[in-house]
């Protein structure tokens, strides 16, 4: 009798520890797969895409870490890194890098330029305290908009990613034409019983996770931390929460920008214009699936929420599309899913700790 | 019997097992000014919560004994109810709408309204509102009480002394209203303006009201009150007609001694003569806690005590020091001028502080033992650090070894060090508070409401962990507390707050009496007597 009541424990103990949002995801994940094993799809080929996925838009939900801790909430401007990602990545093209030099100078470049608007979004987010949610979501939607001008108006030169005809850069640059396509995912790459893993890729992701982790234990990385958790702690202890969330904001731009540029070379085409716009909706979906709430937010959070999120994405929609043959619900599907989950983990926040 | 308004019968009342009332009696005659004093928690809040049938009262279990009015027993279940019986009550915050007029402030809930069209459709909501003659009672309410402002002026601007008495017009202007209770009405009020609240409620008396006057300004209570019962922890102590009684024998009936402090003196108290910490004219805009004019000397080595009642200010001294609430003031600390409005500042020059919020301000509740106790020193000393050039790691080795220490010496008891404050009692709490507060090595420690909402056995173990600080390190202790035992217990000498500046010094073997005039801002009052 103990031991079924001790195993009852156990299993509770394992639901609020991973929490159940992370484990009803898991359990959909599983039986998709299972559905796709009995329509003869291949499963290696949808693990190998979910793998690859995952290390893709790795960083860009490791972003998320910084804004959460700080007390910021889930960085929903995620686009303002994301633009400096992309400039710095068609300023290096316009300097006619090539190859890894090329991957090299975008992410050089796009440091400097994400620090910079990193610092000035944080400030913006210290005059708004009390709905930076939102305010963060209409500062990602403007900074895209505006972005589309500058892409427009750039005199850039370079023919790889100029309008055939009229000025300004197109919409998609193909990074082949650089020798940029897939260059961190071919680094190591190699194969298990028909999964492919990007090691490079991989690598770079769990490079910049331990980096975020060792942040999160630093001095500075604990003071945003106190600062998210309680403000008044935060200023009784001698802190300057104002810079603290500055900082923050600044390490989440510069993941963006750093995330963005890694998870172009993966895809192998960079999207200028709209192509960020809903992209912090994804990266935000990933984290709170992983387990983070808009208060807190681990690394852990960060690899299992992304793994999930784009393992279910990239299975539920060819399932769906398999089931309901002569329909494209795939565009669909995803919408509903991703921002149901966006819903549903928001629901689960608890809300008067700001 | 038949004028009593109100008899209040053995009245008790518990909250989870703890006796907060015990057998209160009290009668209301027609017309009569009954004042109610007692320190903070004696219990003047809950009766006049159970006579006004709070929530709170019936959520927990009701209480006992009986309330009569017109010596007729009533069982009084919602506010409402107790404003159907007649009783009314003035706030000591205003609840009044600042873009409202008067006279609409008066009325509100009340309003007096016409049919029109809608309301034939839609109900009684949607009525008009009768202006004239709702400006006409506010007008005959104001009148009452001598008010020449116009009805019509918004209430938005007005002074705080207006605001009460619209207010207590707001009471008066309810038909049938018999019993007004003032919650310190004069608590906000500047002198002048509480001179005509006073004279108002003796007005108010004159028309056959009965009133119960909370207050804790004796002088007040001597000069329109005609009877006060003073209560003490939840006892009805006494109730003396006021012209049998006198300030200093309230004083003493308030304050009390109901168990002897057990100071175990302190021959050998190695205080100096060393100034260790000046304050001059420290100015706090603490909410609640406004601190106006402070002047306080701290010798090195002593244990000094501000007490006094809540709202007074005493809280606001620290928090002001620490630069968690704005500040202006002259301080030297150490021989050094202090930088206010800089809580960095005031850590790194030595100030250790023991917030009265524990679980707002005192604690990482969701943060381990260890990382509490550590996260100051980190933070501001740079202790418990691994220097990696570009980021500075936390040491958990270190951390580890200091919280256990911490934990051995300050009796913490928990699973772990790595355990969550959130889950510890707040005896424990409080001691990991202080161990964090122990660790930035402070020259001073500012200690506040250390005792509040933990245990009888956990609070006599802080206590004298303060006082062992003190001996053992030559610490120089700061104590704030509303607990005037405890601060007797243990100070060299205490400072008493009230409205925001010290009222005077006393030592902690002073009389009760003395000490309750002080808290009360009557030391004036015993000066005139024994002077005459």
């Amino acid at each position: 009798m103990t031991e079924i009541k001790e195993n009852r424990n156990g299993f509770k103990d394992i639901v609020t520890k991973i929490g159940l949002p992370t484990l009803i995801i898991a359990a959909f994940w599983i039986l998709t797969l299972v559905t796709a094993a009995f329509l003869d799809m291949s499963i290696s080929t949808l693990l190998s895409d979910t793998i690859k996925r995952a290390g893709m838009n790795g960083i860009l939900v490791l972003a998320m870490v910084p804004s959460i801790q700080s007390g910021t909430g889930p960085n929903f401007a995620l686009p303002v890194g994301i633009v400096c990602g992309l400039l710095a990545l068609v300023i290096s093209i316009e300097l006619g890098f090539v190859g890894i030099a090329w991957l090299l100078v975008s992410i050089a470049l796009a440091i400097p330029i994400a620090v910079l608007a990193g610092y000035f979004y944080g400030k913006l987010l210290n005059a708004v305290k009390g709905s930076e949610m939102t305010i963060a979501t209409y500062t990602g939607f403007s900074i895209v908009a505006f972005m589309c001008l500058i892409w427009l108006m750039v005199p850039f030169k370079n023919p790889k990613m100029g309008w055939f005809i009229g000025k300004g850069l197109r919409e998609t640059i193909q990074l082949d034409s650089v020798g940029g396509a897939q260059l961190l995912n071919n680094f190591l790459e190699f194969k298990i019983g028909g999964v492919i893993i990007p090691t490079g890729l991989i690598l770079v992701f769990l490079f910049f996770c331990l980096l975020m982790w060792l942040f999160t234990k630093s001095k500075t990385g604990l003071a945003i931390t106190a600062g998210g958790m309680n403000p008044k702690f935060s200023i009784a202890t001698g802190l300057d929460i104002n810079k603290n969330r500055i900082i923050a904001n600044i390490v989440s731009t510069v993941l963006a920008a750093i995330g963005i540029i890694v998870y172009s070379q993966s895809y192998g085409y960079a999207q200028l214009y709209n192509g960020p716009l809903m992209m912090a909706f994804s990266a935000v979906a990933a984290v709170l699936i992983g387990g983070a709430t808009a208060s807190r937010a681990k690394v852990s959070n960060v690899i299992i929420g992304v793994v999930l999120f784009q393992g279910l994405l990239t299975t539920a929609l060819p399932v769906a599309n398999e089931i309901f043959v002569g329909t494209d619900l795939s565009e669909i599907m995803r919408m509903v899913i991703q921002n149901g989950i966006i819903l549903y983990a928001l629901t689960q926040v608890k809300g008067g700790d700001k | 019997m038949s004028d009593n308004l109100l008899n209040i019968k053995n009245v008790s009342k518990e909250y989870y097992g703890n006796k907060v009332l015990k057998n209160i009696n009290i009668e209301l005659k027609k017309g009569e000014i009954h004042a109610l004093i007692g320190e903070n928690g004696a219990g003047k809040s809950t009766l006049m919560n159970i006579l006004f049938g709070m929530p709170v009262i019936h959520s927990t279990g009701g209480f006992e004994g009986k309330i009569e009015i017109e010596d007729k027993e009533v069982n009084i279940k919602t506010p409402h109810e107790a404003m159907d019986y007649g009783i009314g009550m003035v706030h000591q915050e205003f609840m009044l709408i600042p873009g409202f007029t008067i006279a609409e402030n008066i009325k509100l809930n009340r309003e007096i309204t016409n049919p029109n069209i809608v309301s034939k459709v839609f109900g009684k909501r949607y009525e008009t509102l009768d202006y004239k003659k709702m400006n006409e009672d506010a007008r005959k309410a104001l009148d009452t009480l001598d008010m020449d402002i116009d009805e019509f002026t918004t209430v938005a601007g007005l002074p705080i002394g207006h605001m009460q008495f619209i207010e207590i017009a707001r009471e008066i202007d309810k038909t049938g209203i018999k019993i007004l209770v003032f919650d310190e009405p004069t608590a906000v009020l500047a002198e002048s303006e509480a001179k005509n609240l006073l004279k108002a409620m003796k007005k108010l008396a004159s028309t056959g009201i009965g009133i119960i006057f909370i207050s804790h300004r004796l002088d007040e209570i001597i000069d329109v009150a005609d009877k006060v019962t003073v209560l003490r922890d939840g006892e009805h102590v006494a109730t003396k007609d006021i012209k049998d009684t006198s300030a200093i024998e309230i004083a003493q009936l308030m304050i009390g001694r109901k168990v002897s402090i057990d100071r175990s003196e302190s021959a050998e108290r190695k205080t100096t003569d060393e100034t260790i910490l000046s304050i001059k004219d420290l100015h706090v805009a603490m909410p609640g806690e406004r601190v106006m004019g402070i002047d306080l000397e701290v010798k090195k080595g002593e244990i000094l005590g501000i007490g006094g009642l809540a709202g007074q200010g005493k809280l606001g001294i620290a928090n002001g020091l620490m630069g968690i609430y704005p500040a202006k003031g002259e301080i030297i600390f150490n021989g050094n001028k202090l930088e206010l409005n800089n809580p960095k500042g005031s850590i790194k020059a030595g100030i250790g502080f023991v917030s009265e919020d524990r679980k707002g301000i005192g604690l990482l509740l969701e943060e381990s033992i260890e990382l509490n106790i550590a996260f100051t020193a980190m933070q501001i000393n740079n202790e418990f650090l691994t220097d990696l050039g570009l980021l500075k790691l936390k040491n958990s080795g270190k951390i580890r070894k200091h919280a256990l220490e911490m934990i051995k010496d300050l009796d913490i008891r928990c699973t772990s060090p790595s355990q969550k404050t959130g889950r510890l009692s707040g005896g424990n709490q409080q001691k990991v508070c202080v161990a964090r507060a122990l660790t930035q090595n402070p020259i001073l420690l500012f200690v506040s409401e250390p005792t509040r909402g933990i245990d009888i056995g956990a609070k006599k173990l802080v206590l004298d962990l303060l006082l062992q600080l003190n001996q053992e390190y030559g610490m120089t202790v700061i104590m704030t507390s509303s607990e005037l035992a405890e601060l007797r217990s243990i100070c060299d000498k205490i400072a008493i707050i009230c409205e925001g500046k010290v009222e005077g010094i006393l030592s902690p073997l002073a009389s009760d009496a003395e000490f309750g005039l002080m808290m009360s801002g009557s030391s004036k009052l015993a000066d005139e007597r024994s002077g005459s």
